[in-house]
């Protein structure tokens, strides 16, 4: 039996950090579309920025698509098409490695940068500082895991934590899976919850405005004044006459 | 053919005194906000001068506009679609606060609450950026009138394609002042390189606006626009732009800066062009060619054609009049002394210029001459090969046929007006001499020089019609209808509509306003 404890670390708050992430982006689509921004400091300083930007992005880039594989696709898809475990291992670890250490470098390099460059740091707001400390914590438990379950020790997360993961998403996650985790992976996993409750509020959110429709749409756009006028509804109560009784 | 209007502006350099009102008011308007304290939607430049931001016509640093890749079609010189999104986290080109200057404030309080002491107390300048003391280096316009003289203006990216020994002489005798706004390209380059796609042309007037709910701060367009018109706002993390006023404009009020020109050297007005023709306007392979592509983009409201095209795509018939009398059009393609900024960088601009005539006069009232003779103009403006060959760099892509011609016809408007102001017999060799008759010299006269209100702007203001149908819904009189016994002339939306209850016969404007319960 799963002790209370286990129950509300793997069941509850998973599902009530995934429903803040859920109903925050919405709320803040809504209402905030003004302030969805990436919040860029780069008219105050570009060198620094230059070399830790892309790290950091095109690493956590690396790191999103290691996770969707790691986590999503069941070990039986991976070996049905031929890949051994031997070479899924060295594979993860490889390419885990590089990104991971493309991440840590690119961040420090950011985090220093938005410390030591005196108009940068000024424009760091609160919800930032807490932002880089949750960004640290999950990117340094998940270096962590890669090296203690991997490299020291051995761990094979696909046989428990992306077990778990995937139950999260058919409403029967597992936390004895979870609890029987090494440590650092626990640290990874709660810490990475605790970033997606705080995502919606941050500049994070400019991960789903990901520009990828830029590859295909025409180079000059036309908008016409009138279409989007139309698009603001009038408020309840203040009906035009014509929306109403009268009309056919 | 699909036509399209556009809102276009044309100034009149030769009556620019430099007085930077344009840029206080635009400023006082629309930047006077946190984040936005470096930027300058209007800034007037002292050329032969850097620019704002320093250096930005140097592309092969800046790498704003299009370019013509070898198979003909047009490439962003920033880089294609690809390399935009690739270099999307950090921008490889994008001028930093220093380029343009550091803002600051004073510490006026120290003024009022210093303690007594010896010395004056002084306010400090404070940085904007990083809240700081600072050293005052540059502003938006410290080489203004040639401060910094020589060593400054050796900087500026158009005269260093003139050559070297032109520079000195150039130095010793021409300044001018150069006035810039977003030019609401044809063929926007910062719109093409919106990865959000928050950058858009209305389809009504052609003004380049950003949509301030969908820009993310990708920062692209800073770079691909070529006159460095799109601001990144530091505060607010988006980009903001010249609105060409369009508040004021939609109701057929001139912008701020034109509204408030002392020199009253802007022109205000509509112009017709074909949307399927601009790219390959854009396109055409011989930069010289690409003045005349883009004249001819412009099309001849009154050709009856050109009428018809813009009834069939809905457009008002106050706002084919109002193409009809813009004195855009007749600057641009009439009397041809309008040209554009920059053609080489393949946007289509849609502010134009008047290159100036009075370094001209003025070089020539020097040497004792008679400034205004026809002969003696004439002869100027070829010998002072100088000037025209930087004024060929800036307006026609280093052409300097087209600038000659402009300036000749100036300076003929001159001669001719004299006699007629002297009261002798009007000389109509002169303006046979620049391919124009006397009654069109006399017309533009009273265009650029007199220069009355209604002339400089002709601004339909369709969209106040618009609205006022609107009013008419909730406050038009309901018995106020065709034979009903409030009806005593035209309808509440104007002569051409009905009041609001006159059945069938009448097409209401804007359905999607009323209605837009069904869009949702």
């Amino acid at each position: 039996m799963n002790t209370a404890l286990e129950t509300v670390l793997w069941v509850i708050v998973p599902y009530a950090c995934m429903a803040v992430f859920l109903v925050g982006h919405y709320w803040r689509y809504r209402y905030d579309k003004f302030g969805w921004t990436t919040l860029s400091t780069q008219l105050y300083e570009s060198r620094l920025l230059r070399w830790g930007s892309p790290l950091f992005h095109f690493g956590m880039l690396a790191v999103i698509g290691g996770h969707v594989v790691g986590l999503l696709i069941p070990k039986s898809w991976t070996a049905a098409v031929g890949v051994t475990d031997e070479l899924y291992h060295v594979m993860a670890v490889g390419l885990g490695l590089v990104a991971g250490i493309a991440v840590v470098v690119g961040l420090t390099l950011l985090i220093l940068r938005r410390r030591l460059v005196g108009p940068v740091f000024r424009a760091t707001s609160r919800m930032d500082k807490l932002m880089y400390v949750g960004l640290g914590l999950v990117i340094v438990t998940g270096m962590a895991n890669t090296i203690v379950g991997n490299v020291i020790g051995h761990y094979d997360y696909r046989e428990g934590v992306s077990i778990w993961f995937r139950g999260l998403f058919v409403l029967d996650p597992d936390p004895a899976l979870m609890a029987a985790a090494p440590l650092t992976f626990q640290a990874h996993t709660l810490s990475a919850l605790a970033l997606f409750a705080l995502w919606p509020f941050t500049r994070l959110v400019h991960v789903f405005s990901a520009p990828l429709g830029y590859l295909w749409r025409p180079y000059v756009l036309y908008r016409s004044r009138d279409t989007r006028m139309g698009e603001r509804r009038g408020r309840r109560g203040w009906e035009n006459v014509e929306d109403g009784s009268r009309m056919p | 053919m699909k036509l399209m209007a556009q809102m276009a502006m044309v100034m009149n350099l030769d009556k620019c005194i430099g007085c930077h009102t344009c840029s206080v008011t635009c400023k006082q308007t629309w930047t006077n906000r946190a984040g936005m304290e470096y930027v300058w939607f209007n800034n007037v430049e002292t050329r032969p001068g850097q620019g704002y931001p320093r250096t930005y016509e140097d592309q092969e640093k800046w790498k704003g506009g299009w370019v013509r890749k070898p198979n003909g079609r047009l490439s962003l010189r920033s880089g294609g679609r690809l390399k935009n999104l690739t270099t999307i986290f950090a921008n490889p080109t994008m001028p930093g606060i220093d380029d343009y200057y550091e803002p600051w404030t004073y510490d006026y309080q120290t003024l009022t609450n210093a303690p007594l002491q010896e010395h004056t107390p002084v306010a400090r300048p404070k940085s904007l950026i990083s809240g700081r003391d600072m050293a005052i280096q540059w502003s938006a316009n410290w080489d203004d009138n040639l401060a910094g003289g020589p060593e400054l203006a050796q900087n500026d990216p158009v005269l260093r394609k003139v050559s070297d020994k032109v520079k000195l002489e150039f130095e010793q005798s021409f300044m001018f002042y150069l006035p810039r706004i977003c030019e609401h390209c044809l063929n926007p380059s910062c719109a093409a390189a919106c990865p959000a796609g928050a950058i858009y042309k209305r389809s009504e007037d052609g003004i380049v606006l950003v949509d301030q709910d969908t820009c993310r701060g990708w920062r692209k367009c800073v770079t691909a626009c070529p006159y460095k018109k799109i601001y990144f706002n530091h505060r607010t993390g988006k980009a903001e732009k010249c609105t060409f006023c369009y508040p004021r404009i939609e109701v057929g009020m001139p912008t701020v800066c034109a509204e408030t020109c002392v020199g009253r050297l802007r022109y205000l007005g509509l112009v017709f062009y074909d949307m399927d023709a601009v790219l390959p306007a854009a396109s055409v392979e011989d930069d010289h060619d690409l003045l005349d592509a883009q004249r001819e983009l412009i099309l001849d409201p009154n050709d009856p054609e050109v009428v018809r095209a813009a009834e069939k795509e809905g457009i008002p018939r106050d706002w084919i009049e109002a193409a009809q009398r813009s004195p855009i059009y007749s600057l641009i393609n009439e009397y041809k002394v309008a040209l554009p900024l920059h053609p080489e960088y393949r946007t289509m601009p849609m502010v134009w210029y008047i290159p100036p005539l009075s370094p001209v006069v003025d070089a020539v009232s020097e040497t004792g001459q008679d400034a205004e003779s026809r002969d003696n103009l004439f002869a100027a403006i070829e010998s002072l090969r100088i000037p025209i060959e930087y004024l060929a760099e800036l307006f026609t892509a280093g052409d300097t046929g087209p600038v000659t011609d402009s300036l000749r016809r100036l300076a003929a408007m001159r001669s001719y007006m004299r006699d007629i102001n002297l009261g002798r017999d009007t000389d109509e060799r002169i303006p046979q001499a620049v391919g124009m008759d006397g009654e069109s010299v006399y017309d533009m006269y009273r265009l650029l020089a007199l220069a009355k209100y209604e002339d400089r702007y002709v601004i339909p203001p369709a969209h106040t019609e618009q609205a006022h149908s609107l009013e008419a819904f909730a406050t038009g009189c309901s018995l106020d209808t065709e034979g009903g016994p409030g009806m005593g002339g035209p309808g509440a939306g104007g002569p051409d509509k009905g009041g609001p209850l006159t059945g069938g016969k009448v097409a209401l404007p804007m359905p999607s306003v009323r209605r837009s319960g069904e869009h949702t």
